[in-house]
């Protein structure tokens, strides 16, 4: 019923969507660009999906001036793809048949960004991610799918290794059965076998509130360490009932984890016991040497904190207009087309952003990404960007 | 004060909760003896090696020492599906239609009191509040849940069925899903009017997620700890005392015998003096308070709910209200107990079983086999018998 009624509801918003877009584009100009962003606006994962879109929107006003001075318009069309692959793939179909859109930022749910670049790659329409770290978001090898963080295949090993140098020698494995969370998972089980640690149990759930069956079997095993593969929204339901039936042990979780609304959910359960660590491909922003004055000025903004990757959507929507600028003055001043666009986000070398420098490899993977493992540090949401760090990494993707 | 103790029928007090120890207590030992035969019986294949291997147990020590806690969670979710099932099955012995927009009154109960929680939360009041106070306020939401639920449940028999009594059963059916539809967007609509962020976290307050330890069990190298969160005990006795009280008025009292009257016949009871109408609408008031107050509960137990939380609860107790035999309070009762009990033992004991490759995930594939496979040897449900007694 659930899917149903997003898809009416998708396609409601879609359409009233064309409906503005029909109405924009007769009245603007010739040299009128978009840049569209897909990120979860509403719903569990919106406090991440709406940051990422507003440190988009604010790249676009601090650093749209070059485009503007060569006499282009450009605006932000954000789109919500609610987390969900239908919604994705429906709007992406949207955005492509907008000649306008140049370019787009977006996904912050690999899930949902495999299937939607799938159209994008169709009409040849570059796609900078700031979040996705599925593996197969590159490997496909398409010329316009590109990201700034670093791959599962690496965040599942970091997360292993970590474990490991806890002390932990058994682990019970649980994920959220979408492409992110399972892929992830399977990467850090693989790694937890190798390197000796004992795999007690593997498994995969959607339920969303009522864990109790689940945690039997992990209460029985009593494991050094829960690791879970997934998103925040059940990640926290599901160590704060373990803590409640007395887990003591310590709990691990990935980049999917780091939101703030993760200890409004679990508050205290995450600090007990063996405490809560994550791994992430974004650190928090202010370990980054070029964020303090995006800090400064997104909270002049918008009068909050930004979550986990607003940073990394600042920096792709960077890219964008870098590679829009580019190649538009590659056409001397003309509109670029989309393959000229996506060409040019390739051909960037050493892309100075706020989160690193940036070079892309040949299947859109940058060529160092940093990793992170942090603690929750305080029960209190307010806090929670001051998780402290416990390790950082700087690995490069591996070469396939 | 002696008139008025006379008049209540004490009997009808005793019956029901009687009915609820004997049920739990059934299923917990039938399922318990089928999990154990089947756990000698698979100890020395490959099955237990594995387990062997992993925990160190044997997989009957394993299912044994697992089996309180997993009677007890199973117990938990069972009531609430109980409660859920039962404005189902009312509305089903009175109208003979399936109310499908049951599932969003329980969600409405429960984003009620539980936006009233976080207001109360949000003034300082929660975590002020005293041990014995945060009682009252886990009450005043439970009971704002419950009146907010129940009104809608009557506006929406007003709105949407009566106008359509006279059409054939399948037209307010529809009706229905679409109610359903409206209500889970609506939902979404207003919760999500001022961040987007349309899930709601039950604040914590009082003592409700502490835990009572009975003990530990040893278990191979490791304990475990049996015990019982007070917000489980909480669940379990409101919906017992709920349940008791339904049954109490549809027995023992005036207007539950004019509700068994226009369940029987209707025409007959309209001449006999009882406005129907008026008795529809409480049966649609009754159904609404269960199911407000269940959604209260189950936000309480489970922490988090989103617009559409009303619809796995809402199908499994409909499923629930048809294992036990639709129409009927007690089955409704009985269906609850059993599909908490089976899920939840499914969901323990599967991954093991099956030596992990089907894990608690499919725990749902299991139970409602298992009510397949119960309708097809008895369409009428377990206790479908007793259709005479039907609300």
């Amino acid at each position: 019923m659930f899917k149903h009624m997003s898809k009416v509801f998708s396609l409601f918003v879609a359409a009233s969507m064309t409906v503005t877009a029909c109405g924009l584009a007769s009245a603007a100009d010739s040299k009128a660009i978009k840049v569209a962003t897909q990120s979860p606006l509403s719903g569990d994962q919106s406090v991440v999906g709406v940051d990422m879109k507003r440190g988009a929107e604010l790249a676009l006003e601090q650093l749209g001036k070059p485009l503007a001075d060569m006499g282009f318009k450009v605006e932000l069309a954000p789109f919500d793809d609610q987390a969900n692959p239908d919604t994705g793939v429906a709007n992406a179909k949207r955005i492509v048949s907008d000649p306008a859109i140049l370019a787009i930022m977006g996904h912050y749910n690999s899930g949902v960004q495999i299937p939607s670049s799938e159209v994008y790659h169709t009409s040849g329409l570059a796609n900078v991610s700031p979040a996705n770290t599925n593996p197969k978001v590159t490997t496909r090898g398409y010329m316009e799918i590109n990201r700034i963080v670093g791959r599962d295949d690496v965040q599942g090993v970091v997360g292993a290794d970590f474990a490991l140098g806890l002390g932990a020698k058994t682990v019970f494995v649980l994920h959220d059965k979408t492409a992110y969370g399972q892929g992830i998972a399977e990467f850090f089980k693989k790694r937890a076998d190798e390197i000796g640690m004992k795999v007690l149990g593997f498994e995969g759930t959607e339920e969303k509130a009522n864990f109790d069956a689940l945690l039997s079997p992990i209460l029985a095993g009593n494991p050094d360490l829960v690791y879970f593969g997934g998103m925040y929204s059940q990640a926290a339901v599901l160590f704060k009932q373990a803590r409640e039936r007395g887990y003591a042990g310590t709990f691990l979780s990935d980049d999917g984890f780091d939101s703030s609304d993760a200890s409004k959910i679990a508050g205290q359960t995450l600090i007990d016991g063996g405490g809560s660590y994550y791994s992430t491909v974004s650190g928090p922003a202010s370990v980054y040497a070029g964020t303090a004055k995006f800090i400064a000025d997104f909270k002049a903004k918008y009068n909050s904190d930004p979550q986990p990757f607003a940073a990394q959507g600042y920096d792709s929507m960077a890219i964008i207009l870098k590679a829009i600028e580019n190649a538009a003055k590659a056409a001397d001043g003309a509109v670029p087309t989309r393959a000229a666009v996506a060409q040019a986000v390739r051909e960037l070398k050493n892309f100075p952003g706020i989160t690193g420098t940036f070079t892309f490899n040949q299947i859109g993977d940058p060529t160092v990404a940093k990793y992170f493992v942090l603690k929750v540090n305080s029960a209190d949401p307010a806090k929670w960007s001051k998780n402290s760090i416990v390790k950082t990494l700087d690995i490069a993707p591996p070469q396939q | 004060m002696n008139r008025f103790l006379q008049s209540i029928n004490a009997r009808e007090l005793i019956r029901p909760l009687g009915q609820m120890v004997v049920f739990s207590l059934g299923s917990a030992i039938v399922l318990s003896s089928i999990v154990l035969t089947l756990a000698l019986g698979l100890d020395q294949t490959a099955v237990g090696l594995a387990l062997q291997d992993k925990y160190n147990v044997s997989l009957y020590t394993y299912t044994l020492v697992n089996l309180p806690q997993v009677v007890i969670d199973g117990l938990t979710i069972g009531f609430v599906y109980a409660a859920i099932a039962l404005g189902y099955t009312m509305v089903y012995g009175v109208l003979e239609f399936i109310n499908f927009a049951h599932s969003e009154i329980f969600a409405v109960g429960a984003f009620v009191g539980v936006e009233i929680l976080i207001a109360l939360d949000h003034s300082g009041l929660l975590r002020s509040a005293s041990l014995g106070m945060s009682y009252v306020l886990l009450t005043f939401a439970i009971i704002s849940g419950m009146v907010a639920a129940g009104a809608l449940a009557v506006t929406v028999e007003r709105v949407a069925y009566r106008p359509l009594r006279g059409a054939s059963r399948l037209v307010p059916l529809i009706s229905a899903i679409g109610v359903s539809f409206l209500l889970q967007d609506l939902i979404r609509l207003v919760e999500g009017l001022t961040t987007g962020d349309f899930n709601r976290i039950f604040p914590s307050f009082g003592n409700f997620d502490q835990r009572l330890n009975f003990g530990k069990l040893a278990l191979g190298e490791t304990t475990i700890n049996l015990g019982i969160s007070i917000k489980s005990i909480i669940v379990i006795v409101a919906a017992m005392l709920m349940l008791m009280g339904l049954n109490y008025l549809v027995n023992a009292t005036r207007i539950g015998k004019a509700i068994r009257a226009v369940a029987q016949d209707r025409p007959t009871a309209s001449l006999m003096g009882i406005n129907v109408n008026r008795i529809i609408s409480i049966t649609f008031l009754v159904g609404g308070l269960l199911g407000g107050a269940a959604g209260v509960l189950y936000a309480l137990k489970f922490t988090r709910i989103d617009p559409f939380v009303g619809f796995f609860p809402g199908l499994k107790a409909f499923a629930a209200a048809v294992l036990g035999g639709i129409g009927n309070l007690t089955g409704a009762l009985l269906g609850g107990i059993v599909l908490g009990m089976l899920e939840t033992f499914a969901g323990s004991y599967m991954g093991v079983f099956t030596m992990g490759a089907a894990g608690s995930e499919y725990k749902d594939i299991f139970a409602f086999s298992i009510l397949i496979l119960v309708l097809i040897f008895r369409p009428q449900g377990l206790m479908g018998e007793n259709v005479g007694q039907k609300a």
